[in-house]
C-alpha cells in the first residue's frame, strides 16, 4: 500500500471518530451511547465531534474514581486492539498520528535525533504508560478521587481536539482558561513544531497508548516478516523507515507503526504482512501436515 | 513448533484474555463509568480544570 492510500485511510478514520458535526458548531460534545466504547487511537472524548471515548482518558477516569482501582473493561479493549493490530493503529487510525504525519510533510530541514538520546527517550512513553495506570490510584484526594495526570498536564490531543475546538465556540470555557491551559498550549506547540522537524515525536517518545500497543507488536495478529530467501540485504527498507526500526533484525519492533514504507521500498518483495489470512493458511497447512502423519 | 506458531498461540491467548477482561468489565458496569465521564466535558483534558 502506498503512503497516499494510507493517508486516505487516516483521514477517513479521523472523520469517522470525530463525525458529530453539530458539536463543532455549538461548542458542545456528543452525549450518546457510543461513548461507552473506546476508539482505538488517541482521540479526546471532549472533542466536540468525538463519537467514542479515548482509551487513555477512560482508563484514568475509571481507576481515578473512588470505586475502582483497576479497569478490566478499558484494559481489555486496549489489549484487544493491541493483540489484533499492534501499532498499525498508530500508523492508520490515530488522528493525532495523522496530524504529525501531515506536519512532517512541510518542506524544510529535518532533524535526526542522535541515536543515544533517541534510544533513551523512547522509554519515556513506557513511564507515561505506568503513570497512566498508577498515578490516579496512588495520588488521590481525601475522597479517594485521582486526577487524570496525563490528560491534565501532557495530552496534546486533548488540548487541540477538546480545548481549542471547544473554546472557539464556547465563551464560558474561554473565560475559564488560565495557567493550566497556557501550559497545555505550550506543550502542544512544542510537539507540533517538533513534528515538522522530527518524524512523529509524540508517538516515538511520549504516547502511552503507542507504548501499550508497541508491547503487543511482536505477537499481534497483524505483523510483518522478512522472507530471508528473497532479501538481498540492500538496506533500502532501513533507509525508508522513519521510525528508526532495524527492519532486518527486528521488523516487529515496538517502534514499528506498520506504515508500510519498508514494504514499498523493497525491490524483491521480501517484506510481507502476516495477516489474518496468513494465519489461517498456516493453521490449515499445519493441520493437514498433522493429519498426514 | 516454529516461532511463528508460538506467536500465533500467544496472539490467541491475548485475544481470549482481552475478551474475558472486557466481559468482566461489562458485567461490573465499567462501560457506564466510561460513558459517565465521556459525555461531560472533561475540564482536565481540555486544560481548564
Amino acid at each position: 500500500m502506498n503512503q497516499k492510500k494510507r493517508h486516505m485511510i487516516q483521514a477517513i478514520a479521523t472523520f469517522v471518530q470525530n463525525g458529530w458535526i453539530p458539536g463543532f458548531l455549538k461548542g458542545t460534545i456528543y452525549r450518546g451511547a457510543g461513548k461507552q466504547v473506546c476508539v482505538p487511537g488517541l482521540n479526546c472524548y471532549s472533542c466536540p465531534g468525538a463519537l467514542g471515548s479515548c482509551p487513555i482518558g477512560s482508563l484514568q477516569a475509571v481507576v481515578g474514581g473512588s470505586s475502582r482501582n483497576i479497569s478490566y473493561y478499558v484494559m481489555g479493549l486496549i489489549l484487544l486492539f493491541g493483540s489484533l493490530f499492534g501499532r498499525l493503529i498508530c500508523g492508520f487510525l490515530c488522528p493525532f498520528g495523522f496530524l504529525q504525519d501531515l506536519l512532517h510533510k512541510i518542506p524544510g530541514r529535518k532533524v535526526k535525533v542522535p541515536e543515544k538520546i533517541d534510544k533513551k527517550m523512547r522509554y519515556i512513553k513506557y513511564l507515561m504508560l505506568a503513570g497512566v495506570f498508577l498515578l490516579p490510584v496512588l495520588i488521590t484526594d481525601p475522597f479517594g478521587i485521582g486526577v487524570p495526570y496525563f490528560c491534565k498536564y501532557v495530552c496534546p490531543a486533548g488540548t487541540l481536539e477538546g480545548g481549542i475546538s471547544l473554546m472557539i465556540t464556547n465563551k464560558a470555557l474561554r473565560e475559564a482558561a488560565g495557567f493550566l491551559f497556557s501550559w497545555k498550549v505550550l506543550v502542544l506547540l512544542v510537539i507540533l513544531v517538533s513534528s515538522v522537524l522530527i518524524y512523529r515525536p509524540f508517538c516515538k517518545y511520549l504516547c502511552p497508548l503507542g507504548g501499550a500497543y508497541g508491547l503487543c507488536n511482536k505477537v499481534s495478529l497483524c505483523r510483518m516478516k522478512v522472507v530471508e530467501d528473497k532479501c538481498i540485504q540492500c538496506g533500502k527498507c532501513m533507509t525508508a523507515c522513519k521510525m528508526g526500526v532495524d527492519v532486518l533484525e527486528n521488523i516487529n519492533s515496538a517502534e514499528c507503526i506498520r506504515c508500510g514504507a519498508c514494504v514499498n521500498q523493497c525491490p524483491t518483495d521480501a517484506i510481507v504482512w502476516n495477516s489474518c489470512r496468513g494465519y489461517t493458511n498456516q493453521w490449515w497447512k499445519n493441520y493437514k501436515n498433522r493429519s498426514k502423519h | 513448533m516454529n516461532g511463528s506458531s508460538r506467536k500465533n498461540i500467544a496472539t490467541g491467548i491475548l485475544i481470549t484474555a482481552a475478551v474475558c477482561l472486557i466481559a468482566v468489565g461489562i458485567v461490573t458496569g465499567e462501560q457506564l463509568d466510561v460513558m459517565q465521564k465521556a459525555v461531560n466535558i472533561c475540564l482536565e483534558c481540555i486544560g481548564v480544570g
